[in-house]
């Protein structure tokens, strides 16, 4: 690069000579860059290939995900593309009514006065806490979609999320209802995870 | 609850396409079989219970043949929001982004603005670690208390896919006991990356997602 700036230098003294001369400097400038990927005698070597690096331009949404299965279960279809591109903060004003229709398709003893799951939500409690498809994590201890105990602390790779969604909503107020829809009967994974970083199984 | 619209309920399953094919894989148009597609999120406490690890995982349903060959799109930007006031919108966002084998990773940062738009945020903490490929074993980076992975993994979601579509079809009335896992043998594109836990709100509790942007 320090070769670089002197060729502009010459070619700003003599800019107002001969346009052959300003090609031939143009040239000159393709070549040194061409070959600037062999200059690794550079101490700042890394900074300079970092540096050339494009990260430029503007990044437009195209899907999000908090909570599992949340855009699959609870949107129609044909606003599943609208539920991607809508922020958080503004989900449950656009969504919440539909998701308490799509549930109460689903599993029609939400439509019913007073009608809960064990967590204790009603169709529109239920969907308002869904709506807004972010994932709740505790920052203090245990973190899992629901472990018996503990509920929303985050999503855990061995939680068994499925199971947990169609308890909430098939299974009524005691996790006892419509027990053949309410658990799929996989309850784990196909490899065992890892304790330690990255966490998930190699690949097959 | 009772069980006396049972049947009715089950109809409308088809209708809603309740668990479509499951947990974000192939939840909408757009995205779905795309460089794009998200099909997970995780959020957890790492094996040092300082830190919190977060996976986002995206190209679904990968055979080991097509894993082999599977990339990142350098055109996709993976972002995951952190907010810490409750009020859903991201005050942290942690940034990877593919160039020639490497992830490059930037943040926790506080974003330049928010919502549905981002730029790259290269004056945050900026990390890197090489893509790991099909049949190496793991490469990890680590920076600044953090560690990062980029790479083919087996897909972590497992559900009874098939015995649901059954039961969607009219042909079986409920799960079998045992079921069996339809994402067997099936492989994700991961990026996870862990942090410690005083770079994203230290205590309480904070909501998170992950978005996937392309490059306009």
């Amino acid at each position: 690069m320090r070769i670089l700036n002197r060729v502009h230098e010459l070619n700003t003294v003599d800019m107002t000579k001969t346009i052959k001369l300003v090609l031939t400097t143009l040239l000159m400038t393709i070549l040194i860059m061409s070959c600037s990927n062999d200059d690794d005698n550079n101490t700042n070597d890394d900074n300079n290939t970092q540096n050339q690096i494009d990260f430029s331009g503007t990044f437009a949404q195209q899907d999000q995900m908090g909570r599992p299965a949340v855009n699959t279960v609870f949107v129609s279809s044909s606003s599943k593309d609208m539920f991607n591109i809508t922020i958080p903060s503004q989900q449950n004003a656009a969504f919440q009514t539909m998701f308490q229709t799509n549930l109460e398709a689903l599993s029609p003893a939400f439509a019913n006065p007073g009608d809960t799951n064990a967590l204790g939500l009603d169709s529109a409690t239920f969907t308002g806490l869904l709506a807004t498809d972010v994932l709740n994590v505790s920052l203090d201890g245990t973190t899992t979609f629901f472990d018996g105990t503990n509920v929303l602390t985050g999503r855990a790779l061995a939680d068994d999320v499925i199971t947990v969604e169609l308890l909430l909503i098939f299974g009524g107020e005691d996790f006892s209802e419509n027990p053949g829809l309410s658990n799929d009967n996989v309850d784990a994974n196909d490899k065992p995870f890892l304790t330690s970083f990255p966490y998930l199984a190699a690949p097959w | 609850m009772k069980n006396n619209k049972l049947i009715l309920g089950i109809a409308a399953l088809a209708l809603v396409g309740f668990f479509m094919i499951s947990a974000d894989h192939i939840d909408a148009p757009a995205v779905q079989g795309g460089s794009s597609d998200i099909t997970d999120f995780y959020a957890f406490q790492g094996e040092n219970t300082n830190n919190m690890v977060f996976v986002a995982n995206v190209q679904g349903l990968l055979s080991p043949s097509a894993t082999a060959t599977a990339t990142f799109d350098e055109n996709v930007l993976i972002e995951f929001n952190i907010d810490t006031t409750g009020d859903n919108v991201e005050d942290f966002v942690i940034q990877a982004i593919p160039r020639d084998g490497k992830m490059y990773f930037f943040g926790p940062t506080v974003p330049t603005a928010t919502g549905l738009n981002s730029a790259i945020e290269t004056m945050a903490t900026q990390s890197v670690v090489d893509i790991t490929n099909y049949g190496s074993s793991a490469n990890v980076a680590t920076n600044a208390g953090m560690s990062f992975f980029a790479g083919p993994r087996d897909d972590p979601f497992f559900f009874d896919f098939a015995q649901y579509s059954a039961i969607i079809g009219g042909t079986a009335t409920s799960f079998n006991n045992p079921g069996s896992d339809t994402f067997a043998g099936s492989n994700v594109m991961s990026v996870v990356v862990e942090v410690p836990k005083s770079m994203i709100g230290a205590s309480g509790t904070i909501n998170t997602w992950v978005e996937s942007k392309r490059k306009q």
